[in-house]
């Protein structure tokens, strides 16, 4: 095995800590530490982008890190966890599928990414190329919490997380986004994030509960 | 020749050390916990007390009962001739690879199911059912732990594996990292350490491994115990000297052998200090959620490999 850069090591370490992260949030029972784990991430991306600013020595990148730490690593989560206090939904994350069998099926997705992010890597000249298919199985393991939880709210931290993976994906593949796309999503996702909680609100204030379930046309 | 002299001297010193481990790791938790604690030699005089006792056996024991004592303390003390302690490359280690000691482990692991299901009472057949649903999951997260370091030496051989983490230098290895968390999660579990299982009690309703061993006395308690405590220090060599390897010795020359011992032992109280404390801020956990923490293990040890593939593999 070959001795890379150091710089570069912590590159792949982070890659895996996201990855981590990610199925942490799979196995997470609990509200609370549900979006502990969200905020961790948001700042381990911050991490990662000031990381391959470094490496790649693009400053353009330690803006989006900085703008990554403050939304998604505080604002985001503090957002949502003041969400969940006004709903009092602080208490379980009820999911569809055993949270065992999840887990074993997002171990399946990261192979599946492996295997199919092969051929892009052999093109692929940046320092980050291994980190794709990390970055690919991100996304899929947060398409896959959303499909398995039953509440609203989750399913936005999921969809959250899944911007997380995407944003690391753009940084790993090709060393960031223009700036001006990233400020706009950025702030898109802020947005976002304030619409989802008026949803919850008119969600629950409809059916009296935050089951997604009920939105379903019964026969 | 003169390595299976120290294959043998290792061997010994393991069989001979492990209760003293215990008595070590129960003098941390009592200093732990205000209290005074037994004195080290207390382990020792424990097994003397037991093996000068008259056995009793259950009436309807049969030869399994009676064997199954020598198989389980032997299998334990073979498996422990396996690790190497101090030395990297050993005889027996070349002979029988990391498969060989899981499967040793598993042998007396099937043994002590076995010998409990034999007198056929109610705790023992409980025990016994617990035990092996554990085995189920804890097994395959150990081996595949392992196998993360296998994968990068290209071999099962325990000494070649040492030799890898030695000589590949002081890289950040994620997939190391995985595969660590999830051995030390197998090694809790395994050893009955607390939040899976608890080696003070000795009657309380979710016991796993005092369970099946509710039956035996006297010379056969003793030798059953024994095996526990090397369990309890080749899972701990294991863990050092697989994933932190420094000190150990590479040739046979007395300085470098003295250095090994005297890392090995250091680096052992750490261990011991640490898992003490563990246990002294952990509580157990419900018994229910023991396959959980396994899958959790198991998770972890395939994190390991994909991470090796895809991170370190290709750079």
């Amino acid at each position: 095995m070959t001795q890379p850069g150091l710089l570069q090591q912590w590159v792949v370490v982070a890659a895996a800590a996201m990855l981590l992260i990610m199925f942490a949030l799979l196995a997470q029972r609990h509200m609370r530490a549900l979006l502990r784990w969200f905020a961790l991430q948001g700042v381990l991306l911050a991490l990662t982008s000031a990381l391959v600013a470094f490496v790649a020595g693009v400053p353009e990148l330690y803006v989006s890190a900085l703008l990554a730490l403050l939304l998604k690593g505080l604002v985001l989560p503090w957002l949502l966890w003041r969400i969940v206090l006004r709903l009092g939904v602080h208490r379980e994350v009820e999911p569809l599928v055993n949270i065992s069998v999840t887990l074993l099926l997002g171990a399946a997705l990261v192979l599946f990414a492996f295997y199919v992010s092969l051929p892009i890597e052999k093109l692929s000249q940046l320092v980050t190329r291994n980190i794709i298919a990390i970055a690919l199985a991100c996304v899929l393991l947060s398409m896959l919490m959303m499909i398995t939880r039953r509440k609203a709210i989750t399913q936005v931290v999921a969809f959250l997380s899944l911007e997380n993976a995407l944003f690391f994906t753009a940084t790993a593949a090709t060393n960031g986004m223009p700036l001006v796309v990233e400020i706009g999503v950025a702030f898109d996702v802020l947005i976002a994030a304030l619409i989802f909680g008026l949803f919850f609100f008119q969600i629950r204030r409809t059916f009296d509960s935050l089951d997604l379930e009920h939105l379903e046309e019964k026969p | 020749m003169n390595l299976w002299l120290w294959n043998l001297a290792e061997a010994v010193l393991m069989v001979g050390l492990a209760p003293l481990a215990t008595a070590l790791v129960k003098l941390f938790k009592a200093r732990l916990q205000n209290r005074r604690g037994p004195s080290l030699l207390q382990s020792y005089r424990d097994l003397a007390k037991l093996f000068a006792k008259q056995p009793v056996l259950a009436e309807h024991a049969s030869w399994i009962f009676r064997l199954a004592p020598y198989v389980i303390f032997a299998a334990t003390a073979l498996a422990a001739a396996i690790v190497p302690v101090i030395l990297v490359a050993m005889p027996l280690t070349a002979a029988a690879d990391v498969i060989a000691l899981v499967a040793l482990l598993a042998l007396a692991r099937f043994f002590t199911a076995l010998a409990a299901m034999d007198v056929g009472t109610a705790f023992g057949g409980m025990g016994a059912s617990r035990e092996m649903t554990f085995a189920a999951l804890s097994e395959p997260a150990m081996l595949m732990s392992i196998f993360v370091l296998s994968i990068a030496a290209h071999s099962t051989n325990l000494s070649a594996m040492i030799d890898t983490v030695l000589n590949s230098g002081l890289g950040l290895r994620p997939s190391l990292a995985f595969a660590l968390a999830a051995l030390v999660m197998v090694a809790i579990a395994e050893t009955g350490r607390i939040p899976v299982d608890n080696p003070a009690t000795h009657l309380e309703l979710t016991m796993v491994h005092e369970a099946m061993i509710l039956e035996y006395s006297g010379r056969y308690l003793a030798l059953i115990e024994w095996a526990n405590q090397i369990k309890l220090l080749l899972f701990a060599t294991l863990l050092l000297n697989l994933f932190l390897p420094w000190g150990i010795a590479q040739d046979s020359s007395l300085v470098s052998v003295l250095i090994a011992a005297g890392a090995w032992l250091l680096k052992l109280l750490l261990l011991f200090a640490l898992l003490s404390l563990f246990e002294t801020w952990m509580a157990k956990m419900r018994i229910f959620r023991v396959p959980e923490y396994l899958g959790l293990a198991f998770l972890l040890a395939i994190l390991g490999i994909l991470s090796h593939y895809i991170l370190e593999v290709g750079v």
